[in-house]
């Protein structure tokens, strides 16, 4: 297999700057440069914030010199999904209604971030509205995975992943809905973190599924997710949904000592339509936990199949109910019509892509008077034993390991039945739909050199636990440093 | 099964303009997916509680202070049409 040069993790970034043995311009003139260089063929990005990314890595690397940095992510070159809103710079959701909008204010992890001194890179591409599993849902152009071009990154933030996976950033912010982190980084070979529903404000995320909807980061290793993870996380007094507990040290919790860690291994994960190649590599990593002195157990997780169906009404149906406000007249397109209704009804046919389109109507349908109780209210219910079954196997084990995916990155256009689309996600979706904090770290390749993604899930706010197991994971094993050959 | 009739109501519903190709294509589309979704009905869910939040939450109360907003031109900066610092819309009321 041929794999390229390593990014530099943003762990080694901020040693380096402080030795002095690289500055963030040149880290930053490097990232553009690859981008200039690469993202012609790979389509990571939707924007590129070059002139403002230049001035502050020049910002930055005053500080540095100074003796004063921000912190650990000072300097560090990031890529943001084109979903979170950033003040001044164009916000599309890769949609063709809001493609020319320009917030007015940038989103709470944007304003984290930038306290931080992060350096933004751009936008990354992701399928409209976060709605889909392969970022060819992009009203603008699909995003190519960078192990090989003829396959998809996965999705939603495909283009975040595809970025940290050719190095066309260091880092990246995504969103996870049914598993839109965790899926693309499993495909693009990169680490991607969910966490606790409520761990990180939704402020200036532009919502599809607010019951589920949370930022995480995409990163090249554990402990650069632990970085990120302790900037953008914590309370947002203008996300009421957003948890009051304090943020732990995660970086301070990594180590990696595992032993007496009690890890479930349910057996409805493994299950017919799991590629043998995934399923090989995950009992593989589960082998290493053990050998690592966790102590491994069977588990079984009977509601894990009514999930997707769960998911599927829920999330369309909140879609349904947030993507209303899309009317043309506060912001983005508008299509004249000879009325209120037939300016609205136009804007929305013009502007929003068959996928979206589906799912406003699916959840309007699962809505609509008649059928509300026997799709929302009982999706609701089911959503209940899930969550339940899931806390009741995390009050005996600490995480629970399984594949991420159910196949390895598919080509363009592979999935063109919705229905098939939409399998991708069952192993993603539990932990959705319980808002419990979930990881993807590289764990092996297929015969074919394409990533494989294990999965761990853990208790609510616990995400110490989680990142001290993937990070013992991590430890022990070479997949997370291969990186794709793209010249 | 959904019926053609189903899909133009939602359609009207939801506010998407849509031609006779497009709706019958959704039908079909819909069809599928709530064939899928239709498992739901098999789980036995007597007595659950449904989950509208994965975090418990009550009301989330803060005292009622002013605070800076957006300023109104802000506000305003991506509307599609606008007057005197209004969004302006197509005429709702016919002149009585």
């Amino acid at each position: 297999m041929t794999t390229g040069a390593a990014a530099p993790s943003l762990a080694a970034l901020a040693a380096a700057y402080r030795d002095g043995a690289t500055t963030p311009t040149a880290v930053t003139e490097g990232c553009l440069g690859r981008i200039d260089r690469l993202d012609g063929r790979i389509g990571a990005y939707l924007a590129i914030t070059r002139d403002a990314a230049l001035a502050d890595a020049r910002a930055s690397e005053q500080r540095w010199r100074d003796g004063r940095p921000l912190g650990p992510l000072d300097g560090a070159p990031i890529a943001l999904k084109d979903v979170l809103c950033t003040r001044g710079v164009p916000t599309t959701c890769a949609s063709r209604i809001l493609e020319r909008f320009v917030p007015p204010y940038d989103a709470t992890v944007v304003a984290r971030l930038r306290a931080a001194g992060a350096v933004i890179l751009g936008k990354t591409n992701l399928d409209e509205f976060a709605m889909g599993s392969s970022t060819e849902h992009s009203a603008f152009h699909p995003t190519r995975n960078p192990w090989d071009l003829q396959r998809v990154p996965g999705g939603s933030s495909g283009g975040s992943a595809a970025a940290v996976a050719g190095g066309l950033a260091l880092a990246a912010l995504g969103t996870d809905t049914g598993g839109s982190i965790r899926q693309p980084a499993a495909f693009c070979g990169v680490v991607g973190l969910k966490p606790t529903y409520g761990r990180v404000s939704r402020y200036g995320l532009i919502a599809f599924a607010s019951s589920l909807d949370q930022v995480g980061p995409l990163a090249v290793d554990v402990r650069d997710a632990a970085l990120l993870l302790e900037v953008i996380a914590g309370h947002d007094p203008r996300d009421a949904t957003s948890v009051a507990a304090p943020v732990p040290d995660y970086t301070a919790a990594l180590g990696d000592d595992v032993r007496g860690l009690r890890v479930g291994v349910p057996d409805e994960y493994f299950i017919e339509g799991l590629d043998p190649e995934i399923e090989a590599a995950v009992r593989d990593a589960i082998a290493v936990l053990r050998d690592r002195g966790a102590a491994v157990e069977r588990l079984s997780l009977p509601t894990t199949g009514h999930g997707l169906a769960t998911y599927y009404v829920i999330a369309p149906a909140e879609a349904s109910s947030n993507l209303a406000r899309y009317d043309g007249v506060r912001y983005g397109l508008r299509v004249e019509g000879r009325d209120l209704i037939d300016m609205v009804s136009r804007t929305r046919a013009a502007g929003f892509g068959p996928e979206v389109k589906r799912r406003i109507m699916l959840g309007t349908y699962a809505l609509s008077a008649g059928y509300y109780e026997a799709y929302y209210g009982q999706a609701q219910k089911v959503r209940t034993l899930v969550r339940q079954e899931l806390d009741a196997a995390l009050a005996r084990v600490d995480v629970i390991a399984a594949p991420t995916t159910p196949g390895v990155a598919f080509e363009h256009g592979a999935k063109a039945d919705p229905l098939a689309m939409y399998l991708n996600d069952v192993f993603t979706i539990p932990a959705s739909i319980s808002g419990l904090p979930a990881i993807s770290v590289p764990c092996g390749f297929s015969g074919s050199g394409l990533p494989i993604g294990l999965q761990l899930i853990a208790r609510a706010l616990d995400e110490p636990t989680l990142l001290r197991a993937a990070h013992a994971y991590e430890r022990a094993t070479p997949w997370h440093a291969r990186r794709p050959a793209l010249g | 099964m959904i019926e053609r009739q189903d899909v133009e109501h939602v359609a009207r519903l939801a506010r998407l303009a849509m031609d006779e190709v497009e709706l019958e294509r959704m039908r079909q589309e819909l069809a599928g997916i709530l064939a899928y979704v239709d498992r739901l009905r098999q789980v036995d869910t007597a007595g659950v509680e449904p989950t509208s939040h994965a975090v418990p939450l009550v009301n989330v109360m803060r005292d009622d202070e002013v605070a800076p907003g957006l300023a109104p031109e802000a506000a305003l900066g991506n509307a599609p049409d606008r007057r005197d610092g209004m969004f302006r819309v197509p005429r709702i009321l016919e002149d009585g």
